[in-house]
């Protein structure tokens, strides 16, 4: 009587203990999520910052090229060449922006100094919305290797979320260009 | 945006991470935000209008000191209501690895939950003893923020994962104006020391043998110096025959603090390393005070690679005496210095750092719905 006892206790126990494992997990998931639609948004936005200074007859022909190439990349790439082509857009972008007197020249268009804010902006949104994105699959991706996860699938049929690896670094800003 | 913004440490008592909440709430206020505090203060204690209170301070033992922080289910009731009744869109926990505020609000929230780390800890075990209890809370944050390399380093290294690097900033306005200490500058020269007198890596000594080798040729040359520590340590390294011309002030107030750098020919920060930032240099930036610092990289990045402050090899005495003689001879350099310090500083304007903290919220608030309490740990 006791044994049965002891196990009916300990099988609510595990269930219990089962469904908050499962519930923690679909909690990860759902943050992956939404950093992941936070990324997707900035990286957006930065492309179609990029593609309005290259249409904005602001800049010399050449950068505005470049630009306007690289961002057009970023957008129309499929997702195996995604974290290239953003890359080359970051890349692209840091050699426009550190050309000498970029910031100056610019500020001093009409709405020049809202662009630049702008432009600011959307890089430095890339680099934090990538870190909190990187940081939600590291940690779900750590909940989904414990063994007892892999071995009752608690996970479900949830895909294994894939880290966002890019080149984002922001350009150079001069030292006293503040 | 309507932001609530979590101190974990006693409103009333002042320390960096309150001075850093404060700032930071003042900053946001003035651009519009809507911004509500909650930190441990007393009942009667007079809050800014902003700070609600969530009862009396607990001091704890905590990375080596004494915290003085909130818990307990009066407190935790007491921010579950605050969450509730402030409809935030984001809500901003500051150390979230105490066991104060920060922990409870994540635990009775969620939503976009951005967090700021600020301690570097040199002795793992208490974050890894608690990282399982605050793991489901921790668990929350969607975005972090650490305010220097070493905060940045702790957090990889003890609660896994990475942060955005967004440093303090300064009120440059409450720097500007101030009157200077009865008798500063004097004829005779003046330089400036602020910062802990007993810590090797801040450089004290550097200094103090640098006015050795300067004060034969200048008779009026004096050396004010602030900060905590053991001023017969500083003496015993000044030749005897100088001491008289060596002021140490000891811990100075807020107020005597910024008219400290006010008092100065010229001010020096002869670090030997390990600063990630340099708040202190920035604060006598803001003052416009003349500066002359060692060649360290975050340093040497904060001065416009000298051109709004002198640079000397680091450690290097001798160099220090040469270039602070040099500054000293020449008002209209000094002059320069100080217009170009106050330039240069606004990067670390508050105003600007807050800037760059919005940007983290609008990142992780793309969700609609903002912060609600969250009913699974009623």
């Amino acid at each position: 009587m006791t044994e049965i006892l002891v196990a009916i206790a300990f099988l609510i126990l595990a269930a219990f203990y089962l469904s908050w494992r499962a519930s923690r997990l679909d909690r990860l998931h759902t943050r992956v999520e939404t950093a992941r639609a936070a990324l997707d948004a900035a990286l957006v936005r930065r492309s179609a910052i990029a593609l309005e200074l290259a249409a904005s007859r602001r800049l010399d022909p050449a950068t505005s090229l470049l630009l306007a190439a690289a961002a057009h990349e970023a957008r129309t790439a499929g997702p195996d060449e995604r974290e290239m082509a953003e890359s080359d857009l970051s890349k692209a972008m840091r050699a426009a922006v550190e050309q000498p007197r970029f910031r100056e020249s610019l500020a001093e268009t009409a709405g020049g100094a809202d662009t630049l804010n702008e432009l600011d902006e959307s890089l430095a949104k890339v680099v934090y919305s990538r870190r909190f994105y990187n940081n939600a699959v590291a940690t779900t991706r750590a909940a989904r290797r414990r063994p007892l996860v892999r071995a009752l699938r608690l996970a479900g049929s949830a895909e294994l979320p894939a880290f966002f690896d890019i080149d984002d670094d922001p350009p150079e800003i001069p030292p006293t260009g503040g | 945006m309507r932001i609530g913004i979590v101190c974990p440490y006693d409103w009333d008592v002042p320390g960096g991470v309150q001075q850093h909440v404060r700032d930071l709430a003042e900053a946001l206020i003035a651009q519009g935000h809507h911004v509500s505090v909650i930190a441990p203060a007393n009942d009667d204690s007079p809050l800014p209008p902003y700070v609600v209170s969530s009862g009396r301070a607990i001091p704890v033992p905590a990375n080596g000191s004494i915290a003085r922080v909130s818990f307990g289910f009066l407190s935790a009731a007491r921010v579950r209501r605050w969450v509730r009744e402030g409809r935030f869109d984001v809500l901003h926990v500051h150390c979230p690895e105490a066991p104060s505020l920060g922990l409870l609000a994540c635990w009775a929230a969620r939503g976009p939950i951005v967090a700021t780390f600020h301690a570097q800890y040199e002795r793992s075990r208490a974050l890894s003893v608690g990282a399982p209890i605050m793991q489901s809370a921790l668990e929350k944050i969607t975005g972090r923020i650490a305010v220097s390399d070493a905060a940045r380093k702790s957090l990889v290294e003890h609660l896994g994962g990475d942060a955005v690097l967004i440093p303090n900033g300064v009120t440059v306005d409450r720097y500007v104006e101030a009157e200077p200490l009865p008798g500063w500058p004097g004829e005779g020269g003046s330089i400036g020391f602020l910062g802990r007198m007993d810590e090797p890596r801040k450089g004290l000594p550097v200094l103090l043998d640098a006015f050795n080798l300067l004060a034969p040729e200048r008779p009026g040359l004096r050396l004010l110096i602030a900060g905590p520590g053991d001023e017969d340590d500083v003496y015993a390294r000044v030749r005897p025959e100088f001491r008289d011309r060596v002021v140490v002030l000891g811990m100075v107030s807020e107020e005597d603090k910024i008219r400290a750098y006010h008092s100065v020919d010229v001010f020096c920060a002869p670090n030997l390393g390990g600063e990630s930032f340099g708040i202190v240099l920035t604060e006598a930036m803001s003052a416009g005070a003349p500066i002359i610092a060692s060649d360290i990289p975050a340093f040497s990045r904060v001065l416009g690679e000298g051109e709004a402050g002198v640079l000397f090899p680091v450690g290097d005495a001798a160099a220090l005496a040469r270039e602070a003689g040099a500054l000293l001879d020449d008002p209209r350099r000094r002059a320069k210095l100080s217009d170009a310090a106050r330039t240069a500083v606004r990067r670390y304007d508050w105003s600007t750092v807050a800037r760059d903290v919005v940007r983290v919220y609008e990142t992780v608030a793309v969700t609609a719905g903002g912060v609600v309490e969250d009913d699974r740990t009623r």
